[in-house]
Formats: C-alpha cells, structure tokens, sequence
C-alpha cells in the first residue's frame, strides 16, 4: 500500500460544521436520483404493468365499456397514471427496508446530520421517480390517442394532487418497512393492500354497474375520488368535491403515520 | 485525561434475550483494543451501543467523556461506524459512497469530492471508484466501507468484524490498514471472532462470552493464563512417531497428543526445563527430528481454558 498517500488521507485535518438539515436532505435526494440513474428498471419495471393493462383494456374491452377504444382511453388513463403511481409508493418502504438491512441506516444515523433526513430525503427522491413514471404513462397514453381537454395544466395538477397523495401513503410503507424482515415481504405485504385499494374503484370501470354493496365500498375508497379528481382536472370540468376529500385524506393519512413512522425511527435506537 | 471508553455494568435486552449482561470496559485513548468472542456473544450489541445506534437498557458508557445516551449527538461527533455488514451503497459507485459521506459530515461539493478522490487513492481503490458497488469484491468492498468510516478524521473508530469473510490477502491489507489508522492517534475498538487478528492488532482485548466479560487484559497476559506452553513435534518418519510418543510422555512427565497430521505430535509443557534433554533424547535414539517448537498457547487455548468450549463451537445461543 502507498504508505505517503494513505498516511495524507488519514492525517487530514478538515472537520467541517455539520450540515444545515435542508443541505442534508438535499443531498440524500441527490443520492436518489443517483439510484434513478444507476437503476433504471426499478422504475420502469413496475410500469411495465400499468401500461399493459391500459393497451389490453383500452382495445379488449374499451369498445364493450364505452362505446369505442378511443373514447374508453380518455376515461381509463388518468386512473391507470393514478396506479402506476400508487404501485410505486411501495418502493419508499422497500428502499428503506434494503438501507436497514444493509447497515446503511446505521451509517447515516451515526451521521452528525437532522435525524430524520433520510426518510424525508429518501421521500424527495420518491417524488421524482412519481413524476417520471406519471410522465412516461401520460406520454404513452398520448401516443395511443389520449386526448386531455385541459390540456398541460390540468394533466400537471392532476399529477401534482397524485404526488400529494402518493407522499402520504409512502409513510405507510415507511412503517411497513421498519416492521417487516426483508425487502421482498414488504413488497407482498404492500400489494395486498395495494391490489384491493386500486381494483376496488372506479379506475377501470363506473361503479354504476356494480352491486350496491360494492358501490359503496368504492365511494369510500380515497382511490376512487383521486381517480375521479384526476379526470376532472385532465380533461376540465374539475371535481372540485373530490379534490377537497384527497387533500383532506392526505392530511389525515400524513398526520397519523407520519409521527408513528419517525416515533419507530427514533425507537430504532 | 479521560478513558476513549468507559461503561460500567452495560446491560442490553431485547425481550427476553439478554444479549449483553454487564459489561464493565476501559479503553485507553490511542489504543487498539480487541473485543473477541463467538457468535452470539454481544460484540455487535455492544458497539452499536458505544456508537449511539441502540439505547442501553441499563448500566452506563461514556465515549470520549460524553454519555452515550445523554450527549449522543456529541459522541457521534467524534466517533465513526463501520459495521458488520459493509454499510455502502450498493447502487452507488465508490466514489459517490464517499461523496455523499462527506456531504452529510458538512463538506462542500469541492472539498467532497476531493476528499473521495484521496481516499480511493488512499485505500487503493481508484481503478474501481466508478463502478457501483455491488460490482465490488468482499475485500474492495470492505476496504470502502472502512475508508467512507474516515472521511472525517474521527477520534475513535469502531469495527465490527473487519476481516470475517476476506481471503488471507485482503485479510492482511485490512490489517495493515487498522495499523496505519491506528498509528494516526485514532483510537480502535475493534470485535472479532478471529484469535489471531486480536493477537496481532490488539494492544488489549476483552474476551466476551455470552453477554459478559469472561477475561481482559494483553494477549500474553491472557495467554499466560492458561499456563503451560504448547510443544509442537514433527517426525521425518512417521513410521517413528509412536516411539517418538513413547520417549517425549516419558521424558517429559506429560500428556501427548497426535497432531492433525501423521508426523505431528502435540503436548502441553508444565516442566520446560526438562525439554532440552528430551530433544536430545529422540537424536540419540535415532529419530530424525523436522520440527520442535515451544510456542505460546494460542488464543483458542486462552478461550478454550476460560469458558471450557473452544471459541467456533457451536452454542446454544447461536444465531444465523
Ligand atoms: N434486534 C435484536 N432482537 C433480538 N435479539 C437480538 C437483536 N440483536 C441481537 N440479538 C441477540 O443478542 C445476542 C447478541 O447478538 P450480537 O449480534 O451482539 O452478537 P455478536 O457477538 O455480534 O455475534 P456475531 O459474531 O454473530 O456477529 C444474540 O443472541 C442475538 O440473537
Ligand atoms: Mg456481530
């Protein structure tokens, strides 16, 4: 070993002011998108699904559900970009589930940095990923004959109001993360949940049809009024009703998983 | 001036597992010490417990002065972690690993990456800094892990089970580094389960077995414990090993036992003074000698006489 250099190395001197929490938070959203970049098919491989299931339903069945595959495409896809955001929220708790199992929690929290900076950075670099696979859906659904009526803005408030949502829901999967063994069972555990919550709504069909237990099972799925909110802001003629009950939602998912998901963070200790 | 380390009665639970059942230590500033035990014995409960990551459930630590629970924040300042399993990023390259430690100890993005460019050339790593990790051998790997636990020069390092899993090669290069580190001023605490790593590295070591300090001190104080010296005999003939047997028990009024190997023959010394005759006693008879050698027990004998198990038996608390 080259004894000069290793001696340099270690004889260094430079002790810096540990770092403001907003630096350390950016920098481990910088982390995330490094991830993004080294990782790509983490992303793509769950949109892999999304986008399957809007080209089989919109030319299967678009013609039966609504009349013809174009006109069935304008009402699906606003919800399929609802799921495959939703879909990807379970990648927060596996990502955080991989760092703790890796040792790398250890090494951030014997870090002199604002505690909770991994999550919330963890949870900034999530957001990019939401936006991206928001985009690569929305551009897909354009290249099939997606035609949004309001245009740029409305697709941008929609995704906006699924970020809002996707952001409180990751904290679910944060606790998911700090309670299961390894990553792969927070991904079954994740679903399960997940499956129904996406399934049972009105993404892929109106509820109108169904049995009227089932409907109101659907009304009380916050999937539902996002799916509903999304279209409205997609296509104009916003549901400003639905909007209202996502945010609400949010605030409400956020203020009670939140402190639990950082009290069991602290508790780690 | 105070002790780098200092716990009295360090207790920690988890349910109904006492996975460490009062720990009493001292570690001098500058030194390197051994905290050497089996799997399951509470090395890594006990530093996780020194470096802030767990929170006793009774007893005391003070690090560097600090309290370990109430003035943890001031401990973490100054000490650094490497655990047991490499704590990098898999999905990161080598470089970035470094980078990003460094952002969060405060550095600018300039001096960040500077810093990394020094410690990849520092622990010889530049060739392979842009590759993400998880292309990484165990040695690189490890060697990373270690370099990212100095971005900032701390004052006391911790290592749990720096060397489990490296080849003899990557072994020793990890050796040498500790040494350097060590020859710095930094103080190591360093666990393993490998005698001859606390033999060469430790300045002291504390033997733990099953939550608790079974015996502390230098390796040659520890290793005189046990008493007697190891006698290590090898034949050029193993035709001739029986009567060298037959001669040495009688010579030498102790105990032989036959080695791993058909030419060996072992025995534990209590009367040395009587082994020079005993040397001379196998020539005169004609029994041509490739080996005699009085060596210090090593320090699976010192953990065999303590706890009456040998230090890699399979115990009961074994865990995967
Ligand atoms: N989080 C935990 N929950 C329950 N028991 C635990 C936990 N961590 C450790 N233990 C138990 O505490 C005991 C000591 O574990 P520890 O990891 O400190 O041992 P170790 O000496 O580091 O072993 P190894 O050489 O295998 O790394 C073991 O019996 C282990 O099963
Ligand atoms: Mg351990």
């Amino acid at each position: 070993m080259s004894t000069t250099r290793l001696h340099r190395a270690l004889s260094s001197d430079h002790q810096p002011a540990p770092p403001s929490a907003l630096s350390a938070v950016l920098t481990l959203g910088w982390r995330a998108i490094l991830k993004i970049k080294h990782v790509p098919f983490q992303l793509f491989d769950v949109m892999v699904f999304p986008i399957m299931m809007t080209v089989l339903f919109t030319y299967l069945f678009g013609g039966a559900l609504a009349g013809s595959s174009a006109d069935y495409l304008q009402f699906l896809l606003p919800g399929i970009v609802v799921q495959t955001v939703m879909f990807l929220t379970v990648y927060t708790g596996v990502g955080l589930n991989t760092d703790i199992q890796r040792g790398l929690f250890d090494r951030f929290r014997s870090l002199p940095i604002w505690q909770p900076a991994p999550i919330v950075g963890a949870l900034m670099g999530d957001l990019m990923r939401y936006s991206l696979a928001a985009l690569v859906v929305v551009v897909v659904g354009l290249v099939l004959g997606f035609r949004p009526g309001a245009g740029v803005p409305g697709v941008l408030l929609a995704v906006a109001l699924m970020l809002v949502f996707a952001s409180a829901v990751s904290w679910i999967w944060i606790i998911v993360g700090f309670l299961v063994r390894t990553p792969e069972s927070v991904m079954t555990t994740s679903f399960l949940l997940l499956f129904p919550l996406t399934f049972v709504s009105n993404i892929f069909v109106d509820p109108a049809t169904m049995p009227g237990w089932l409907q109101t099972v659907v009304a009380l799925n916050p999937v539902t009024h996002l799916t509903t909110a999304s279209r409205g802001l997609m296509h104009g003629g916003v549901a400003a009703g639905d909007v209202a009950w996502v945010l609400v939602a949010s605030v409400l998912v956020t203020a009670v998983f939140a402190p639990l998901a950082m009290r069991m963070y602290y508790r780690e200790r | 001036m105070t002790l780098a380390i200092e716990t009295r009665g360090l207790e920690k639970r988890f349910g109904d597992t006492a996975a460490v059942s009062g720990i009493d230590l001292g570690v001098e500033r500058g030194a390197v010490f051994g905290l050497l035990g089996p799997n399951g014995a509470g090395k890594t409960t006990t530093i996780r417990m020194l470096a802030t990551l767990l929170r006793p459930t009774g007893g005391s630590a003070r690090v560097l002065g600090h309290d370990v629970v109430k003035e943890a924040a001031r401990v973490r300042a100054k000490v650094s972690l490497t655990g047991q399993f490499a704590s990098v990023d898999e999905d990161l390259t080598g470089r970035e690993n470094l980078v990003l430690v460094a952002r969060l100890l405060g550095f600018g993005w300039g001096a960040a990456r500077v810093r990394a460019r020094e410690l990849l050339e520092a622990f010889e790593l530049s060739e392979a800094g842009g590759r993400q990790v998880r292309t990484f051998s165990g040695g690189m790997r490890r060697r990373l892990d270690i370099a990212a636990s100095l971005v900032s020069r701390p004052q006391l390092l911790f290592l749990d089970e720096p060397t489990t899993g490296l080849d003899p090669r990557s072994r020793n290069q990890v050796w040498d580094f500790v040494r350097a580190i060590a020859a710095e001023g930094t103080t190591v605490l360093l666990t393993t389960q490998y005698l001859e790593e606390a033999d060469r590295l430790a300045d002291r070591l504390a033997v733990i077995d099953q939550g608790r300090v079974i015996a502390e001190g230098t390796s040659r104080q520890l290793k005189a414990s046990v008493g007697g010296r190891a006698l290590h005999v090898r034949v050029a003939d193993p035709e001739q090993r029986d009567r060298a047997w037959a001669l040495l028990a009688h010579l030498l009024g102790d105990e032989l036992h036959p080695g791993t190997e058909p030419d060996t023959l072992f025995a534990r010394v209590t009367r040395e003074e009587r082994v020079p005759d005993a040397l001379a006693a196998l020539t005169s008879n004609g029994i041509a000698v490739r080996e005699f050698a009085l060596a210090q027990p090593s320090l699976d004998d010192v953990f065999f006489a303590l706890t009456g198990h040998g230090a890699d038996d399979e115990t009961s608390e074994e865990v995967a």
